[in-house]
């Protein structure tokens, strides 16, 4: 990612949330006690049907949402609120349209006060990075919507978070827009800080309801039950990074899958008629 | 035709353009014609006549600036206030909170009825000219721009946050640019509004200015110079709105509008 690596874990601990219920209503938990730890440079996927309470989940660590129980902690810190360490790209298109699209990529940078020269430097760097070049002074109302995620995500990786909080980046993307940029997600996080290591590289924690965008991306595949959200079930995905786009054909990928179908199928027929 | 088809260019100005015409044409038709009396109408022909002698002898240019002068002073005093004031309530709860519900009655206080108060307070001199577009705007626009911030993006917002913007920057970095365009169309439809009270402070205590001319014209029962003055503010307020949208569109070419 050629920027710093990520350096602290991120806990979540019995984090509930549950929203006032409508006149005699009563409360409706969306959330029940949830526990997940992310270890520095980690990419963890939570999958789970729609409704289940993970962009809830996403949200609270974000510092957007407040849990009504437990604590988010990202090293030593508490999260109260939201703040520039957790990076966010959203499933909607939130580029601020009354900026090119190179001035939402610095959007971050100008806000933290980063010295111009600086800032030209690291807009070039994810210019390129993410193939935006050539775009860098339209309007997002210009750009397709692929092109507008890319730049989402230079936007909240130029400002060299500790995290990036992924959510559902892709599901608004046609399905070959999708793959083409969950390849790129992929690369730019392989790459890491450029040392080579596998430490070199950010913590990322995406939320996601399809099974193959996660196995592909994650090391760790952490799957949620239907609403009131819990997690039911974590699965390793131990094939070895680097990895492409060929994975996807290979037995290692099409068991995974399987076993992800079942937990998650489960899942989805409780939410649909539940 | 079809029901939301655009229609073309060249054919939108013709059709326009026709409507105009006709208008005109009836005008013509029953002034000429004999069928209204020239006491109560004056013919398209007359109306013009009258109005050269009014800018050619009696100094009607004059009058023309002195109402366009308070129209935009009267419209510029009332931005002054309303658009920050707006902003701000927009923005901050507790702020709209404490004022909506006094502006949202002061808003239908009519304007007009202001007038005779006004002159016992200010007299018949510029200030209660201003006074009045100032009463007749001011709380319209409070409202409007406090809707129009109010109802920014959430999701932008919260974008900003995850950016590191804290809740004064969200303000001048978010709220403030995504309000932009709606408010610049805000204040061109209260200028037009301006416009209708400008020419009722007029009517009343004025020694110049287009409503004066009208009254004026209303005793010596000269319908052709009322008609002329009438449709001088007709084209001002449609050059002005022109104007108003082009440079609209130039300040904010990011918008769609």
């Amino acid at each position: 990612m050629a920027a710093p690596m990520s350096a602290y874990p991120l806990h979540i601990q019995g984090v509930t949330r549950s929203f006032p219920g409508q006149g005699k209503a009563g409360p409706t938990l969306a959330l029940q006690p949830t526990d997940l730890t992310v270890a520095p440079g980690e990419f963890v996927a939570i999958l789970g049907p729609s409704g289940c309470g993970k962009s809830t989940l996403l949200r609270i660590v974000a510092g957007l949402d407040r849990p009504s129980g437990g604590t988010v902690r990202l090293g030593a810190r508490e999260v109260t609120g939201p703040g520039p360490d957790r990076g966010m790209v959203f499933q909607s298109y939130t580029l601020f349209p009354w900026l090119t699209v190179a001035d939402n990529i610095r959007y971050g940078l100008v806000e933290r006060g980063v010295p111009a020269a600086e800032q030209r430097e690291i807009l070039a760097r994810f210019l390129a990075r993410t193939g935006l070049q050539g775009f860098e002074n339209h309007w997002p109302r210009q750009l397709s919507g692929g092109m507008q995620q890319r730049t989402a995500l230079a936007r909240a990786l130029a400002n060299d978070p500790e995290i990036l909080l992924l959510d559902e980046p892709f599901g608004a993307l046609d399905h070959q827009t999708r793959e083409l940029m969950q390849e790129l997600l992929l690369e730019i996080w392989q790459e890491g800080d450029g040392s080579g290591v596998a430490g070199g590289r950010k913590t990322v924690l995406f939320v996601t309801h399809d099974i193959d965008e996660a196995i592909f991306l994650a090391n760790r595949v952490v799957v949620m039950s239907a609403r009131p959200g819990r997690i039911k079930a974590e699965v390793e995905v131990a094939l070895p990074y680097p990895r492409e786009w060929m994975v996807k054909t290979t037995p290692e990928f099409a068991a995974l899958k399987a076993r992800l179908m079942g937990e998650i199928r489960e899942e989805v027929r409780r939410a649909a008629t539940g | 035709m079809r029901p939301l088809q655009p229609v073309g260019a060249g054919a939108r100005i013709v059709l326009g353009a026709l409507f105009f015409a006709l208008f005109i044409g009836v005008w013509a038709a029953v002034t000429y014609g004999g069928v209204v009396p020239a006491l109560f109408l004056a013919s398209p022909g007359r109306a013009l006549a009258s109005g050269w002698a009014l800018l050619a002898e009696y100094g009607f240019a004059f009058d023309i600036g002195v109402t366009v002068w308070r129209v935009v002073g009267g419209f510029l005093l009332a931005a002054l206030v309303a658009v920050p004031l707006g902003l701000l309530m927009g923005a901050f709860k507790p702020v709209e909170a404490f004022f909506e519900p006094f502006f949202s009655f002061a808003r239908y206080l009519p304007a007009s009825a202001f007038i005779p108060l006004l002159i016992l307070w200010l007299g018949v001199g510029e200030a209660q000219k201003l006074a009045v577009i100032v009463i007749g705007s001011v709380f319209q626009l409070v409202i409007m721009v406090a809707a129009i911030a109010g109802g920014t993006r959430r999701d932008l917002v919260e974008a900003a946050y995850t950016l590191g913007s804290r809740p004064l920057s969200i303000l001048r970095r978010v709220v403030i640019p995504a309000a932009a365009p709606q408010v610049a169309e805000a204040l061109r439809l209260v200028l037009g509004w301006a416009w209708t009270y400008v020419i009722v402070a007029e009517l009343v205590g004025a020694s110049s200015g287009i409503g004066h001319m009208i009254m004026d014209s209303q005793r010596l029962l000269d319908t052709g110079q009322m008609i002329f003055g009438i449709v001088t503010i007709g084209v001002i307020g449609l050059v002005t709105d022109l104007l108003f949208k082009a440079v609209n569109r130039w300040l904010f070419p990011w918008a769609v509008l």
